[in-house]
């Protein structure tokens, strides 16, 4: 390559960062897409003097591959499956989200059974992206067997998604009207053990991090952020509930028999990375307990909602069934037709408020789905708390906000 | 004048001295591969070879089959001088350093040590010691690249935090010996282990030792999370596997260093009858030590390296020197 091309104008850069870069006294840094600690295709610039950080530009859109555009192209059912791509660690939590919202456009009832267990496994999934992330977090700031520890426990949960679902990831199990199948034999006891083992696991990975000195220096007072300022920018989830806000959508707005489960909803003060952590870890404890309630009172029943026009027959009736045959004929050709009208509808992902807007135009597909993305909107804090750190700051910043790339792009 | 069987033994003393670091480099990296592969629920490389065991080899192979790159515009001298001036003091390390006592072999009295006696063997280590970490900066500035050169910067701030400290922590052992000969610390230690007379010291120079090898939890200069590498960004192949024989050669040099100042080198039961015995437990201790500090790799986070710089200033320094002033008051007050 020539050497002229390898050039980069500093004037593309005017206004995002300060005057001192454009004249050469700040080091201009390209952190991303490829490195790795942004989680993903994060690419960020950082303006650097020494290595303290002046400016930083967040740069998504390495991972948008026009998930809510293809929606439209689909039947309701069918569109379902994109939800699990999008923020592949909240599969089940997606899924729920957006049976949810067609739910709700078509006025479609969903047993009391599925409720109950979408609440449990979008606890699990809840889990299990906790997990990833305390794992990624800990290695983050090179503490690398908290990591491996993780996957050994977020490995039980994805045996659990494989055993409903028959995939690890790519789950679509919740099913608009109730689920896909009924939970498999076994499902039970599989929970079972998990919540026998877990809450020893969680005191594991404590011991590691949370009394440790290097750790608490790492992270506490590192990425300050106060409830007023993370209102203002739209910041959910665990960021604002470190905060001392104890927003959650669980509670603020119930859905799926939520309101009948009992559980906290943990807060910290300080709004600082180990707060975060702190929240993180609390939450991964009280959606335990609601694991444990949903098992207790697992009710017996149908699994999906018996509305023929809008969820297919089981395979069964379909030998000596004439409307059956026509109503699965007409659900897997043209799929269920749904009215004109939008709804909104946000439930709380492991990240914050993920909101599903749906508009339909009486035909089969969706006119318009838009997804409220809890990692778009937490990534915009991170020039906010970055500035003044270090870089090694930086990288605990990033891995406390828990964005996930493919919920942020779609 | 010197003899020319003077000469052969020398010639064969730094070739064994040679084969411990080289050789013991390639089996640290599969000692440490599984270690931490045990200690986080893992296998580790067991397929090359019974147990794994011709990893090294495998990974040497690969090493030097690959491709070496030089980025363009890197300062092409100063990027091939970095790795040996980072590996060759490694390799210089182990000449103070006694393995075991005088033994009688083909009717001579040979000392297993190639220059053990010297006056000034601490002060040797100390220097060589440090001339590796110029290596690593000069590496992170001709790479011409922003991540290596903020590897070399910290380098640059690291060394100057720990190497005070470093040199404290050694003055407490020379002050009991009365004497820099590492020969001398190591025969004072026959019937105490200065780790008993010196604790603060001994681990004022574990922590400023772990930090002098670059290892976690202060490895701010590789940081591969932050700096994808660090100084080593931009090296690949044969250049890049010397940086990790000066690393793992380091870590088994700076052993040999703490296990002699510190444990008593090669002193254990029955040495003073069977000479031989002496490297046997000599290479006990520095097993011992490689696994603490593998081992703290596996637990600690990484620290930050303007963190680095006040611990080692402000605990450190102030400590080593207290520890100094005292060690020297009770043996002038005692007559040690």
């Amino acid at each position: 390559m020539l050497e002229g091309q390898m050039e980069v104008t500093v004037d593309e850069l005017r206004g995002l960062v300060s005057e001192r870069a454009i004249q050469g006294e700040t080091m201009l840094l390209n952190m991303g897409p490829q490195h790795p600690s942004t989680h993903g295709v994060l690419r960020l610039i950082l303006e650097l003097d020494g290595e303290t950080i002046v400016n930083l530009v967040p740069d998504i859109g390495f991972l948008h591959t026009g998930i809510e555009k293809n929606m439209e192209a689909m039947t309701y059912e069918k569109a379902l499956v994109m939800t699990d791509r999008m923020d592949y660690l909240n599969n089940l939590g997606s899924n729920l989200c957006y049976c949810l919202a067609v739910e709700k456009l078509v006025e479609l009832d969903v047993p009391p059974r599925a409720q109950v267990v979408r609440v449990l496994l979008t606890e699990l999934t809840r889990i299990a992206s906790h997990l990833l992330w305390l794992g990624t977090h800990a290695l983050d700031l090179a503490a690398m067997s908290v990591f491996l520890y993780t996957w050994r426990e977020r490995e039980i949960l994805m045996d659990i998604f494989e055993m409903c679902s028959g995939q690890r990831m790519m789950t679509s199990y919740f099913r608009p009207g109730g689920l896909w199948r009924d939970i498999p034999q076994g499902f039970e006891g599989a929970v079972k053990q998990f919540l026998e083992l877990f809450p020893e696991r969680i005191r594991e990975y404590e011991s590691l991090l949370t009394e440790n000195p290097i750790y608490i220096e790492r992270t506490k007072g590192i990425g300050v952020i106060s409830t007023e300022e993370a209102l203002e920018i739209g910041l959910t989830g665990p960021i604002l509930r470190a905060t001392g806000l104890p927003f959650d959508m669980r509670k603020a707005q119930p859905y799926s028999s939520y309101e009948q489960f009992d559980f906290e909803v943990p807060i910290a003060t300080n709004g600082d990375t180990y707060d975060r952590y702190i929240v993180r870890m609390e939450e991964m404890r009280q959606s335990l307990n609601i694991v444990r309630q949903a098992l207790d009172r697992l009710p017996e029943g149908p699994f999906r909602s018996n509305n023929r026009k809008f969820v297919p027959p089981p395979r069964s009736e379909l030998g000596h069934s004439m409307e059956a045959v026509i109503h699965h004929f007409k659900l897997w050709t043209e799929g269920f037709l749904a009215p004109k009208g939008a709804v909104y509808v946000p439930v709380e992902s492991p990240r914050g408020v993920l909101g599903c807007y749906l508009v339909g135009d009486g035909g089969p597909k969706p006119r318009r789905v838009h997804f409220h993305a809890p990692s778009f909107a937490n990534l915009q804090a991170l020039p906010m708390l970055s500035r003044g750190h270090l870089v090694a700051d930086v990288i605990a910043i990033i891995s406390s906000l828990d964005p996930i790339l493919g919920d942020s792009d779609r | 004048m010197i003899s020319i069987a003077s000469l052969v033994e020398w010639s064969i003393k730094s070739l064994v001295l040679i084969t411990i670091i080289l050789g013991g480099f390639a089996y640290l990296t599969l000692f440490e591969r599984r270690t931490l592969a045990r200690m986080q629920t893992r296998i580790g490389p067991n397929r090359a070879g019974p147990a794994g065991l011709l990893q090294p080899v495998a990974d040497g192979i690969k090493l030097m089959f690959k491709e070496e790159l030089i980025p363009d515009r890197a300062d092409k001298v100063l990027f091939i001088l970095a790795p040996i001036i980072t590996v060759v003091p490694v390799l210089l390390l182990l000449a103070v350093i006694p393995l075991g006592p005088d033994i009688e072999l083909f009717g001579q009295e040979i000392s297993l040590g190639l220059a053990s006696e010297i006056d000034v063997g601490l002060l040797f280590i100390l220097a060589v010691a440090s001339i590796a970490v110029y290596g690593i900066v000069i590496a992170g500035w001709s790479s011409y690249s922003k991540y290596s050169l903020l590897g070399g910067l910290r380098a640059t701030a690291q060394m100057v935090s720990y190497e005070l400290a470093l040199g404290l922590a050694i003055v407490g052992p020379i002050l009991l010996a009365g004497s820099m000969s590492v020969a001398e610390i190591v025969a004072d230690q026959r019937s105490l282990w200065y780790v008993v007379l010196q604790p603060i010291g001994f681990l004022i120079f574990l922590i400023a030792s772990v930090a002098e090898i670059n290892r976690a939890p202060f490895d701010m200069p590789e940081a591969e999370q932050e700096l994808t590498g660090g100084y080593l960004t931009e090296y690949s192949g044969m250049k890049f596997a010397l940086f990790f024989m000066a690393e793992y050669g380091k870590m088994i040099a700076i052993s040999f260093v703490t296990a002699t100042v510190f444990l008593g080198g090669y002193w254990g039961p029955f040495v003073d009858r069977i000479g031989l015995l002496g490297p046997v437990y000599l290479f006990a201790k520095v097993v011992a030590l490689l696994f603490f500090i593998i081992w703290i790799r596996a637990t600690l986070p990484r620290l930050r390296y303007d963190r680095l710089m006040a611990f080692g200033w402000k605990v450190l320094l102030p400590v080593g020197l207290l520890n100094v002033v005292i060690t020297g008051g009770l043996i002038v007050v005692l007559d040690l």
